[in-house]
């Protein structure tokens, strides 16, 4: 069930275009949730087809990025929304954006899945990529229930689970730079490797931006580049 | 759903609940200073406590559904309801330390500094300038007609008329356009040197770019006056006002930064009324 309340405006049709905007973010990061999870099973099973696949699939999510933006313009000029709605409509302008970035990542891991498709694989099957991959994973798939749920506190529990993601990055760094340093030939195929992991990290910024714009809906406070947890503690303050 | 929402917005009309106003009522810098206003018609309780300052130089703005008591509160701060029979006031309003309901106080003398704008345009059948003429004469703000023509200029001046009206002075008020109509009533209204100035909603007769204008100057006339505006658009409160006042069923219910109530109110029957939930 969603906290956010779209369905009580006296106009009725603009209960149902926020809604049916709703309905589209949601589908927009189911889309994107796919194209990471393909990318990643791409990356770790060297399947050089489902990696090819993810980035013919990157137009449809820009394009419902596009669409999704045009559907907010319009309802800003159409509908003039205020408090709430108003707060819906710039998240959910926001949300996309990072939502398509996202997407780009994904796309990003396909490429560097193809081209190390070809490649010796290493005795781990990269094991550390598909560990980051997990995190990462997870915080997208969290963040959307957060999203669709219109649930502040996951937001917050999940934005302050993004150090966790970094940390684990910054592990799977050195990791890669000893491989570099052991065994120089291997430095190419490694360099892609660092490439698909500093894009997971990535993915876990967009997803705590994210989170950010679902308090910021739902609390109306704005708490982008704020540490986490001074978010809790400004929180903790109001309730 | 939908009933269980009338029942709450019904149940904040009984008397015997204690309301709090949420949001800063109180100014650095009050123009007028209410407390405790409550108003009846007979037995009608129309206002219920309601604490506010007016601040100096700012736009405030009224707004709240058909019968929320806009406009009843704003006829209080001038002393119009004294016109209605049944009405009765009791409270505090006050400006420079004093109560403007005091036995003493001079009403005509009240109104010229406390001005008021109406909702239609209603200038009075005679010409342009003796529209704007009649205030300073009965006030003897004006000691000789060089004098007078002086004040009818600035006061056609600021409403921003006197380019498009220069040439007919003495032609009827009543022939103007509904927004030139409209700033000839604050034309006439400034002419008396107010301090405040009450707008009922000023631009609901008028179109667009009518209301543009007056918007505009409004903007302009906060430099030297203070305006208290009721009015049943909300992107126009949003537009001329720093601070909104939202009132529901006779109660002030919230009041902020104009900003503030329009991204992040934090009353629900505010976020309601302004995000088109009821009313």
């Amino acid at each position: 069930m969603s906290n956010l309340d779209i369905n009580h405006h006296t106009h009725k049709q603009f209960n149902t275009e926020l809604k049916d905007l709703h309905n589209q973010v949601l589908a927009m990061g189911g889309l994107v949730e796919q194209q990471l999870a393909d990318a990643l099973a791409a990356l770790t099973d060297g399947d050089r087809t489902r990696g090819d696949a993810v980035n013919n699939n990157d137009y449809k999510v820009n394009a419902m990025d596009v669409t999704i933006d045009e559907e907010c313009a319009q309802i800003l000029a159409l509908r003039q929304p205020a408090a709430s709605d108003l707060r819906f409509i710039v998240s959910v302008i926001k949300t996309t954006t990072d939502m398509e970035r996202i997407g780009d990542e994904a796309a990003k891991i396909a490429r560097m899945a193809v081209q190390l498709a070809d490649q010796e694989r290493p005795k781990n099957n990269y094991a550390e990529i598909e560990h980051l991959g997990q995190k990462a994973q997870q915080m997208v798939r969290d963040t959307l229930n957060a999203f669709a749920r219109t649930d502040a506190e996951a937001a917050l529990e999940i934005a302050q689970k993004d150090a966790k993601v970094d940390r684990e990055y910054e592990a799977v760094l050195r990791q890669l730079i000893t491989y570099m340093m052991e065994d120089p030939r291997s430095i190419r195929r490694v360099l892609d490797v660092i490439w698909a992991a500093r894009a997971l990290e990535r993915i876990g910024d967009h997803a705590k931006n994210i989170c950010e714009y679902i308090i910021y809906l739902v609390n109306g406070k704005d708490v982008r580049h704020t540490h986490p947890d001074e978010i809790a503690h400004e929180l903790s303050k109001e309730n | 759903m939908e009933n269980s929402n009338t029942a709450e917005y019904n149940s904040i009309d009984t008397d015997d609940q204690p309301h709090k106003t949420v949001g800063q009522v109180t100014v650095d810098n009050p123009r007028i200073i209410c407390r405790g206003v409550n108003v009846y018609y007979d037995e009608k309780h129309a206002i219920h406590d309601v604490t506010i300052d007016i601040g100096s130089n700012e736009v405030i703005a009224m707004i709240g559904p058909s019968g929320c008591g806009k406009s009843t509160f704003l006829r209080c701060l001038n002393r119009m309801n004294d016109t209605i029979a049944s009405c009765k006031v009791s409270g505090d309003i006050l400006i420079d330390d004093r109560n403007i309901y005091d036995k003493n106080m001079d009403v005509v003398l009240l109104r010229a500094r406390v001005g008021m704008v109406f909702q239609k345009p209603n200038p009075f059948p005679k010409s342009i300038y003796e529209n704007v003429a009649f205030g300073p004469r009965i006030h003897g703000l004006a000691n000789n007609k060089a004098e007078l023509d002086e004040i009818i200029h600035t006061s056609l001046e600021k409403a921003g008329l006197f380019k498009e009206v220069k040439d007919r002075l003495d032609q009827p008020g009543t022939a103007l356009s509904g927004g030139q109509q409209q700033r000839l009533c604050i034309a006439r209204a400034i002419a008396v040197d107010p301090e405040v100035i009450l707008m009922d909603e000023p631009c609901s007769a008028l179109d667009p770019i009518a209301t543009a204008i007056i918007e505009q100057l409004i903007d302009e006339l906060r430099e030297q006056y203070t305006i208290v505006i009721v009015t049943h658009s909300m992107q126009q409160a949003a537009r001329v006002s720093q601070r909104t006042a939202y009132f529901h069923l006779g109660k002030l219910i919230e009041v902020g930064p104009t900003e503030q109530i329009f991204t992040n109110p934090q009353h629900k029957l505010t976020e309601d009324y302004i995000t088109g939930r009821f009313g």
